[in-house]
């Protein structure tokens, strides 16, 4: 079996008896990146990394992770290493420092690949078509988008292109993409994991989490890169568990929710049998199931697409061609007008379509006059789907729900309307609304072969019963068994 | 709410973006868009409602206001797309 269709815990495992190198895992993963990228597009700058001569980290400190690699997405610093958020105001940056959970990863042994996975351009978007290297292709079906934003990690891991990455999830980028590449994917609570050195999109929204083969690698890296950093004041100091214990733990008894609003119509006819299955495979294993409503849910989506955007708007003024990235052409050595007019050209050039979209979007919902009517009310309809989730988890273990009303789409689908794209969110956005966690899984596939992701939200800093139903589930199915065959 | 094209030059101009002719038209028709379907939070009674800024009962997480070691000079300005010595060099700021 080749060494880079294996889990990490296989590895682990497979390291611990001498049975291989990470040299080797390090060689499977590089011939199988030379196959397949070229057709599935997961990685950025393949040709000017210095993954050619990447051997691996075995300093030994913390050996958890014993030398296997790990893909990063394009917006967590890699301190040395090119991290552009795949926009070309971007270009060339090389953070000074590493990321908290670089950091973490690499005092447990993980060796950091070089070369970073595609993602939609800062974040913005769903579905991988905003980057500048241009789009990942769903490796189960090419002329299909990975999801996004991060979906040169998810397509990475479907395809095994990589043993395990991390994504980032603002409004559902790493469980979207997840679900539409047949992975497990999991936002964490929000303030469980350090932001520092994920660059920035939306403040009390982002979150970093793992992007795996099964349940039990996603509790195993959720153990390395949890906790408290003093680095991110927005990070919690709550105790990180061992996630692995919660894995085989009975679910009888446990007491789901599911919220009639995610039932509905327009949503694929396949997306929701394969919930109905997944719903009935829960009950059979003990699980008590029952209808409830999230009575504001069709507000979720404007209430994002005002806060996300307004605070990037905020995140992204720092892109002026100052102090690093791209800067325009017309306004270098002494051609500049002045500087706004730097910084006019720089960000008019430097950002993509969408970023900029989504900039004046932002901008207009936190400007004199608008401000009241547009942040100030998204700000108090948050407070409305937070009491929603809040009464819920005050009966229920865990609400379950499709992570997206359509399998994958094709590429160019969406692309010419945004309200569209934005509207495929509606069932991971509330999660960052709310903070809360949420894990996406296999839970079937379409009759094209396409993959089905279900998603399991609980409470802050519940992430234990999530690892607690998914591993139950996945362990008396066998979705996660399935490998795409790239053509 | 109207969004005009002369709406979107002008938060174009508070972001400070250059927008094309094109990108004003195409944009000025999209965000209309956007804003016609966010309209729709207008039906919810919040007058009794607090806003929610921040999902964490996090105040004012504060360290002591004592000086330790920072990010070098030459690292912090190894990125620079222009530079002459310790400054980021820019287009003329004051007239």
């Amino acid at each position: 079996m080749e060494l880079n269709t294996l889990t990490g815990h296989r590895l682990i495992d497979l390291l611990e008896e001498n049975k291989t190198t990470p040299q080797q895992i390090i060689d499977s993963l590089k011939k199988r990146i030379y196959e397949a990228d070229p057709k599935v597009k997961a990685y950025v700058r393949l040709s000017d990394s210095h993954f050619l001569n990447q051997t691996p980290n075995t300093k030994h400190q913390t050996p958890i992770l014993a030398g296997i690699p790990i893909s990063i997405k394009d917006n967590i610093c890699t301190e040395g290493y090119n991290t552009e958020c795949c926009s070309k105001i971007l270009e060339g940056f090389k953070p000074p420092y590493d990321a908290t959970v670089i950091r973490k990863l690499k005092k447990a042994d993980a060796t950091i690949l070089d070369l970073k996975t595609n993602m939609d351009e800062f974040a913005f978007g769903s579905s991988t078509e905003n980057s500048f290297f241009g789009p990942t292709h769903n490796p189960w079906d090419l002329e299909c988008v990975p999801g996004g934003s991060s979906g040169g990690s998810a397509a990475a891991v479907a395809a095994d292109e990589a043993i395990w990455a991390l994504g980032s999830d603002t409004g559902g980028s790493i469980r979207q993409p997840a679900s539409f590449c047949g992975v497990v994917g999991l936002k964490p609570t929000y303030g469980r994991v350090s932001r520092y050195g994920l660059i920035a999109f939306a403040s009390s929204l982002d979150q970093i989490g793992p992007i795996t083969k099964d349940v039990r690698d996603c509790a195993i890296l959720m153990n390395i890169i949890s906790g408290y950093d003093a680095f991110d004041s927005t990070s919690v100091n709550v105790e990180v568990p061992d996630y692995t214990k919660s894995l085989g733990m009975d679910i009888k008894g446990i007491k789901i929710a599911i919220p009639k609003e995610y039932f509905i119509e327009g949503m694929d006819p396949e997306v929701k049998s394969a919930l109905e299955e997944a719903i009935n495979k829960l009950k059979a294993l003990g699980c008590e199931c029952s209808e409830i409503s999230l009575p504001h849910t069709e507000y979720a989506v404007p209430v994002y697409y005002i806060i996300a955007t307004a605070e990037a708007s905020s995140n992204l003024a720092r892109f002026d061609g100052v102090q690093y990235g791209f800067r325009a052409q017309s306004a270098r050595a002494g051609k500049a007008q002045s500087l706004i007019d730097m910084y006019k050209k720089t960000r008019g050039e430097g950002f993509g379509e969408e970023a900029k979209r989504r900039i004046i979007l932002g901008t207009f919902a936190l400007s004199h006059g608008y401000y009241d009517a547009y942040y100030l009310r998204a700000l108090k309809v948050r407070t409305l789907i937070k009491k929603d989730f809040d009464a819920a988890f005050k009966e229920f273990d865990c609400i379950i729900t499709p992570t997206s009303p359509t399998p994958a789409f094709k590429i160019g689908e969406k692309i010419e309307d945004p309200l569209k794209m934005y509207l495929s969110d509606i069932y991971t956005i509330s999660v960052n609304l709310t903070g809360i966690p949420g894990i996406s899984m296999p839970c079937g596939f379409t009759k094209k072969g396409l993959p089905v992701g279900m998603q399991i939200l609980t409470k802050s800093f519940g992430e234990e019963m999530l690892f607690r139903v998914a591993y139950t589930y996945e362990q008396n199915t066998s979705w996660h068994l399935e490998k795409p065959k790239i053509s | 709410m109207a969004i005009t094209k002369e709406t979107v030059e002008y938060v174009a101009h508070l972001a400070r973006i250059a927008l094309k002719p094109k990108e004003l038209e195409k944009f000025s028709g999209q965000l209309q868009d956007i804003i016609n379907f966010i309209d729709k939070l207008k039906k919810l009674d919040i007058s009794n409602v607090n806003p929610t800024s921040h999902i964490l009962p996090l105040e004012n997480v504060f360290r002591e206001d004592t000086a330790r070691e920072s990010l070098p000079l030459d690292k912090a300005l190894m990125n620079a797309p222009c530079r002459k010595g310790n400054f980021f060099v820019v287009p003329k700021v004051i007239e």
